[in-house]
């Protein structure tokens, strides 16, 4: 798995990257002028879901540990955004930094008490921090309105319409894409593949391997919570189902689908989850199993996810 | 069929259903199908009620013809997994792709209250028969979100406080799973109650899903109280009446059930422990109305259980849509004709027996029973009426407006007389 990992990480050249990036940016900025409406929120769900699936890969897929405490970060954010905005009353161009502010110290906690672990220590305690989010979520109900969450129209006016709000998580997209993958190609995201790759060897040639994974987890919690405040613009809503387990879990399977290690594969992987469960789901109401018999054959005929089998096929190709 | 073909064939059909999706768009002319939106929890913790929501929905078409005003009806199915976020994506299909004419349904208060905040955007009008939430016909009401054939949280337990009091009850307890449904039954009863003259001791929030009663069964014991009023939805209030007859309490200490404590969801499945719980709801499967009798009867020839308040809210949803529609000749398209018709109509042939109208606010006035489970006789436990309440509100005896002045009811405020 982990040879597979790197070779599906390491084979894409900025140059085909770029291209890749230009011609997606321009095909997804056509979309709402061919779809209906509602296809165009689905559009908008899969790319905040894209941005989020991608914080996680900067963990899991570049620094080799894999969090299930993201979901939490993310839904922060978005408690922030509504509580701000719906119950304080605070202007929208506060409150999203606001946000960002609150996933990010959230992360440098979840971070400090999480780095020095691996494998499935890792997981364990990023689960159970995630999960004392969501019970303060459900029981301070005073703040966050317990079960049944925060509402409040907090999208401004002239954003207010699916296609334009499309654009702007678009703008979004394209900026925090670039961003992320300037993140993990720059010499200090190098290093936490490093990490990834040898502990040992990184902390023998002098790097501080924990400060490296703490400063990787706090960028990552960064990107996912800016996810979690457009979530926020995109539902109006917020409930403790935003931060729960199952929210962590469905942005790592997207990541997982897509190709761990791949960065966007979170994007395709996002696509075929939310795709899947609204055109299956139109069909029947076992949408759920289809869904689980989608991950089973990923697994067995494409572990390393769509765009991670495309590289390799593609480097063996190239011999 | 080896790996590839298989993986051919797949493919095949995942793009197959993709292009079936094509044709679905399209404007609908007024004279095609009335179409509505049912959202229901078909999966996840309230699965068993949902299914009952669209069994209660669609057998009253069933038995009327799916046919309204020379127009067809459709009903599109949707399941919203008993989670706010599926159930606002569901919303957001059944209106901007499906196109229908009107939503109904969801059972659980999140889901509810995250539909209404969307549809709060659209304007489509949305039916709650099963969504209590007090503030979504008080403080928060939305123009187009009807409680048809619904109730208020705290209206039944305001009349239950009444009974309670004239039994002689002074000092009660309260125990309920902590969050706002059941902050708003208590708040109900312990407003009304201690108005009246009567004390609440204590009151317990527990967490829901909670599996052992027994630290709150003790201390319970040991108040010194003469009843206790319960707020337990499914398995808690299965578990928390088991629990209560296997501690002794059981014909110690009376129950004060709310309603739903003792709805056909959850004693059907249960035994001699819920025998003689006392609870109030403006439906009772017991009660000899001939409409009631009649309706019963027939449900449970049907489905071959007797109905549960999802059942019944959504036949009867489906009977008051259906006069609605029928008044304005089926032009559903009219957005507010069509909830005015819905808000003035006084349904006369639902199951209750009596007519039901709304407030202004879009609640519905009901005659309450104070209701009683009993055995039947061939052993199936039900709830027979012991007194009614005519004409009850969501508001009692208050004035809306100053009523609406106070805050909503929360773990903080039970709107409690201080003696």
């Amino acid at each position: 798995m982990s040879s597979v990992l790197s070779t599906a990480s390491r084979t894409s050249s900025p140059r085909t990257t770029a291209i890749f990036f230009a011609g997606s940016v321009a095909l997804l900025a056509i979309l709402p002028a061919v779809l209906p409406t509602y296809h165009v929120s689905v559009a908008t769900q899969i790319l905040i879901f894209g941005l989020f699936a991608m914080s996680i890969d900067i963990l899991a897929g570049y620094a080799g540990r894999t969090s299930l405490g993201h979901g939490a970060i993310f839904g922060t954010a978005t408690y922030v955004v509504l509580y701000g905005v719906a119950n304080a009353g605070l202007p929208l161009a506060l409150a999203i930094p606001l946000a960002v502010v609150a996933a990010t110290l959230l992360a440098a906690i979840f971070a400090a008490l999480a780095i020095r672990t691996t494998g499935v220590y890792f997981l364990l305690l990023t689960l159970a921090l995630g999960m004392i989010v969501w019970g303060i979520c459900l029981r301070w109900s005073v703040v966050t309105g317990g079960e049944n969450g925060i509402r409040g129209d907090i999208r401004p006016a002239f954003i207010g319409d699916a296609r334009s709000f499309y654009y702007v998580t678009l703008g979004c997209s394209v900026v925090l894409t670039w961003a992320m993958w300037r993140f993990i190609r720059s010499p200090f995201g190098l290093t936490l593949s490093g990490i990834r790759d040898s502990e040992s060897r990184m902390r023998s040639l002098g790097y501080n391997v924990s400060l490296h994974l703490f400063i990787g987890f706090v960028m990552s919690g960064v990107f996912a919570g800016l996810a979690g405040a457009l979530y926020a613009l995109f539902n109006n809503f917020v409930s403790p189902s935003t931060v729960a387990l199952t929210q962590s879990v469905t942005g790592l399977l997207m990541a997982i689908v897509g190709g761990v290690g791949t960065l966007f594969g979170a994007l395709i992987g996002s696509f075929v989850m939310i795709a899947l469960e609204n055109f299956v789901s139109f069909y029947t109401q076992r949408w759920l199993t289809v869904l689980g018999l989608v991950f089973i054959f990923t697994m067995i005929f494409a572990p390393a996810g769509v765009l991670g089998t495309i590289r390799v096929l593609r480097a063996r190709r190239q011999g | 069929m080896d790996r590839r073909t298989f993986l051919k064939t797949t493919a095949a059909a995942v793009g197959g259903a993709g292009l079936g999706l094509g044709p679905m768009r399209g404007a609908l002319a007024q004279t095609g199908p009335i179409k509505i939106g049912l959202l229901a929890p078909l999966t996840g913790v309230i699965a068993a009620g949902g299914k009952e929501v669209v069994e209660g929905f669609q057998f009253y078409f069933e038995q009327n013809g799916l046919e309204l005003a020379g127009r067809k009806i459709e009903v599109i199915v949707e399941d919203d997994a008993s989670n706010p976020d599926t159930a606002l994506q569901k919303a957001r299909r059944l209106v901007e792709q499906s196109n229908v004419n009107f939503l109904v349904g969801n059972i659980l208060a999140n889901t509810g209250l995250a539909v209404a905040n969307y549809v709060k955007g659209t304007g489509t009008p949305y039916f709650i028969p099963v969504i209590a939430a007090d503030d979504l016909t008080q403080r928060a009401r939305i123009p187009n979100v009807i409680r048809i054939a619904g109730y208020s949280a705290s209206q039944n337990s305001r009349p239950f406080a009444d009974w309670a009091y004239k039994q002689g009850y002074r000092k009660v307890a309260t125990i309920s799973q902590d969050y706002t449904f059941g902050h708003e039954q208590c708040g109900g009863f312990a407003q009304t109650f201690t108005e009246l003259g009567g004390t609440i001791v204590q009151q317990f929030w527990h967490p829901l899903n909670t599996s052992d009663f027994s630290p709150y069964l003790g201390q319970l014991a040991g108040l010194g109280i003469d009843a206790v009023f319960a707020m337990e939805t499914g398995a808690d209030a299965t578990r928390f009446a088991k629990q209560f007859a296997s501690f002794g309490l059981k014909g110690k200490l009376p129950i004060l059930a709310a309603q739903n404590m003792t709805d056909q969801s959850v004693i059907r499945t249960l035994g001699p422990e819920a025998e003689g719980l006392v609870s109030a709801a403006h439906f009772c499967e017991g009660a000899k109305e001939p409409a009631t009798v009649k309706f019963v009867a027939e449900y449970e020839k049907k489905f071959g259980i007797l109905p549960s308040i999802y059942g019944f809210s959504h036949y009867s949803g489906a009977m008051w849509l259906a006069e609605a529609i029928k008044k304005i000749g089926g032009k559903v398209e009219d957005k507010d004709a069509l909830l005015k018709a819905v808000r003035e109509l006084e349904l006369s042939g639902s199951p209750l027996g009596k007519t039901v109208k709304l407030d202004a606010y879009g609640n519905p006035i009901y005659d309450i029973y104070i209701r009683k489970v009993e055995k039947r006789a061939d052993g199936k436990l039900w709830n027979v009426p012991v007194e009614t309440y005519p004409g009850v509100s969501q508001f009692w005896k208050y004035d809306p407006e100053t009523y609406m002045k106070q805050p909503a009811y929360s773990r903080d405020f039970q709107g409690i007389k201080k003696a």
